[in-house]
Order: structure tokens, then sequence, then C-alpha cells
């Protein structure tokens, strides 16, 4: 067996030569806690690892354009301490702050959470509702996608052969905007989502004029429940309009039976969880 | 077999040292500078028995590579004491018997004293919360969340 080399690169250019030359045999390492677990359980023996963190734009959270790019590197416990973040966007921090234990988050990034893409993945449908836009490069240079794209199915990513998320970049936000992310454990701290609902919204006086709504845990993949945001704009966000979103995000769900629960447990909680993170959201937005 | 060359800091003491690509911090730690403090429990950033901190950062040790140190700090549970002077910490832990076998020991002292540089008047829920990432299989925690609380009492009475 070949012996995997170990990178540090200073650029991304470098990392995606890096990616590039080992033929599809290398791995990022930003936070390595999804990595080496997988390394050391024998289900992964990449050829090359390609450490991303010596390179600035991978590292860094910085305010552009009346939003935030967040480096697809950091980690989570930086992003939790980013306070203009924090004020920002509340549910996209605190669902990167769900992700394990102190000592975890001390190293695990948002980036890192995305491209693992487990269907339960804590940050995707807080970034999903946030609309977060990725930037990816690769051999054939830069490109940009909308969050919702990333993921193929579990464990799997639309990212091509050779391509590394770079950031990502969360939008101006209008005033009187507010998102919150919440998820169903049967544990108080350090487990896996069964239900992770995250929801976006911008409130004018008590009316919700637009609202995007991420779901977890209950497909394939993280999902943008268009339809139950679409329940909500243009709402007081009274009971009628609540239920509908609520039914659109039950109407979305195609979740697996498993341990963790059934599909019709899953099934109800994705519609709870949408009533009461879009509370909280419109809470924090001062609207409601 | 080409080795990685790494140059850091132990503890405040500049380490060097010769490491495998794929070498977690923790065998470094534990096999090429005889620090054996640090256990090893579950190897797969679960039990917090490998907690150390880089850079100041709490972090699992089998969660990380040694090839990854060049020119970081890393602190692990040897620097705790002063010679022969424990820690507050490890004093409070042997006086309230926070401990058993004591495996999980070194872990909760390096993570609580990352608590405690941070946030030194923590209430029990914080205290219980940053700790949830050490596993103690003897105790039942509450001894020792009691050590860490104490601790902190202590220093803001010595504060003052």
């Amino acid at each position: 067996m070949q012996q995997t080399t170990y990178a540090a690169p200073r650029s991304i250019d470098e990392a995606v030569g890096l990616m590039a030359a080992s033929g599809g045999a290398a791995r990022i390492l930003a936070g390595g806690t999804d990595l080496l677990v997988q390394m050391r359980a024998g289900s992964l023996a990449p050829g090359a690892i390609v450490d991303v963190k010596r390179i600035a734009e991978m590292t860094t959270i910085v305010e552009e354009a009346g939003g935030f790019r967040i480096g697809a590197a950091v980690n989570a416990a930086e992003i939790g301490e980013h306070a203009a973040l924090q004020r920002a966007w509340p549910g996209v921090v605190e669902a990167i702050n769900l992700i394990g234990s102190k000592q975890v988050q001390g190293r695990a990034s948002a980036g890192g959470n995305l491209c693992n893409a487990s269907p339960a993945a804590d940050s995707a449908p807080a970034l999903v509702a946030a609309g977060a836009i990725l930037t990816v490069q690769g051999p054939k240079g830069r490109r940009e996608l909308p969050v919702e794209k990333l993921h193929a199915g579990p464990g799997r990513t639309t990212l091509e052969r050779g391509e590394i998320l770079v950031s990502i970049a969360l939008p101006a936000r209008p005033p009187g905007s507010g998102d919150a992310y919440l998820r169903l454990i049967p544990r108080t701290e350090m487990d896996i989502a069964v239900v992770g609902c995250g929801v976006s919204l911008t409130m004018k006086g008590d009316t919700c004029v637009s609202a995007r709504v991420g779901l977890g845990a209950v497909a394939p993949t993280v999902m943008l429940v268009e339809a139950a945001g679409a329940a909500l704009a243009g709402s007081r966000l009274d009971d009628a309009a609540l239920e509908k979103a609520a039914a659109a995000c039950r109407a979305a769900c195609r979740p697996i039976d498993d341990k963790r629960g059934t599909i019709a447990y899953r099934t109800k909680i994705a519609g709870v969880l949408l009533r009461r993170a879009t509370l909280v959201a419109a809470k924090r937005a001062g609207g409601h | 077999m080409s080795r990685i060359h790494v140059s850091a800091t132990v503890n405040g003491e500049p380490v060097e040292f010769l490491c495998e690509p794929t070498q977690t911090l923790l065998d470094v730690l534990r096999d090429q500078l005889g620090l054996t403090g640090s256990k090893e429990g579950c190897g797969s950033g679960d039990c917090g028995a490998c907690s150390v901190t880089v850079d100041d950062r709490l972090t699992c040790a089998c969660l990380a590579l040694g090839a990854e140190m060049e020119g970081r700090s890393i602190g692990t549970i040897e620097g705790l004491a002063h010679g022969d002077q424990l820690h507050p910490l490890q004093k409070k832990f042997v006086e309230m018997a926070a401990l058993q076998c004591g495996v999980c020991t070194p872990g909760f002292l390096v993570a609580s004293k990352a608590l405690l540089d941070r946030n030194p008047d923590p209430t029990e829920t914080e205290v219980r919360y940053w700790l949830a990432g050490n596993l103690c299989r003897c105790t039942g925690y509450d001894k020792i969340v009691r050590a860490v609380m104490e601790v902190a009492a202590e220093m803001k009475e010595t504060s003052r």
C-alpha cells in the first residue's frame, strides 16, 4: 500500500493543484473530526491529506457586501465567538454550535459538516434557510452554488473531482429579519438530529414578507422546502399559515425508519419544529 | 517512508519531533514525547480523555495530526502543575474525590481549566454543558462538577 502524504498548502491554487495531482485519492483536512475518524475506522485510506488550515481565505470570517463570508475551514468555536455574525444570523450560529462537544467545536468546521453530507448535518438546514451561497474551486476554476445544491445523497456531494469548498457567503440582512434552527434529539446534548429545521424570515410589522425553510434528517439530503416558505410569506404567521407551512414540511418528508425515529414520528416532528422555529425566528426579527 | 519534521511548543517548551503523515497528535505526545498523561479512550473524539489545547483552543488530541502542529502551541495535563505544586483544580479533585479509576481525569482537568480560563464564574449548567465532551464511567459526574464549581468560587474569593 502506498503511504499517505500530508501537505499544508498556503493558497487555494496550491491546494487545488495537490488535489489534481492525487488523481482523486486526496482528502481535504479541515477540523478532521470526520476524516480522522473514518481513517481510524479503516473506511478511508486517502493517498494524500491536504490540510487547508494554513489558507487565509478558508480560515477567516469577513464582513462583505453587508453580509458575511465564512471560510470553509473556520472552526465552530470561532464562529460562535463572532459577535457580529451571531447578531445577524443567530440561527446559523446556533446550528453550527450544536455540532459535537466543546473539544469537537474547537476543530470542526461548517465547511466540513456540509461536505461530509450527512442528511442530519446540523449546519445544513440553517444555511439552506439563510440562502447561503458556496464558493468552490477546482481544476476548471471557481464557481458558486446555492448550499441546497451541494448534497447529492448520504455522504455524497455534487462537487466534481478535485473541487474544494472554499467559503460560505451569507447575504445582507434586511431590517426585521431573524432566523432559528431547532433539532429534535433524544438527549440534551451531543446527538444526531432525528429532525432538524431551519427558518429564516423577514417581517414588516406583523406581516412576514419572505421566508425560507430548510429541513434535515427526513430525506436522503437536506432540503429547501419552498412550499413552506411560500406559505409563511405574506401571512401574519397566524395558526392557519403555520399549519399550511407545517403541512408542506410533512409533505416534503421522505425519511427512513430506524432506531432514532419512525417514518411517522419524523414526519410529524418536521411540522412541529417548523412551527416552533418560525416563532423563534419571528421573535428574533422583532416582529412577533 | 518519509517522516515529517515538526517544531512546536508543548507546555511552553519548544519541542521538535518526527512523525508519520497520519500519526495523531495523541500518539506523538504519548509515544514520541513521552507525555502519557493524555489518555486514549475512544480514539474518535467522543470521550475527551485526550483533551489538550492547541493555540489555547480545547481539542481532542486523537482528532488532530502531529503533522498539523508546526508552529502551534500545545497545552497538556503535564503543564497544569508547577513542579510539585498542583494546580488548584488538581488539588480540589483530590480533596473532593472527583475521580475513581482516573483514566478520564487528565481530560476533565484540561477541559475544566480551559473553561475557567474563559469563564471564571460559570453556572452549574455551563460547567455541565462544557464538560459534556468528557465521559466518566465511575463518578457519576457530580463530584467533578462540584469540584470545578468550588475552584471557581475560591478563585473569586482570592481575587477580591
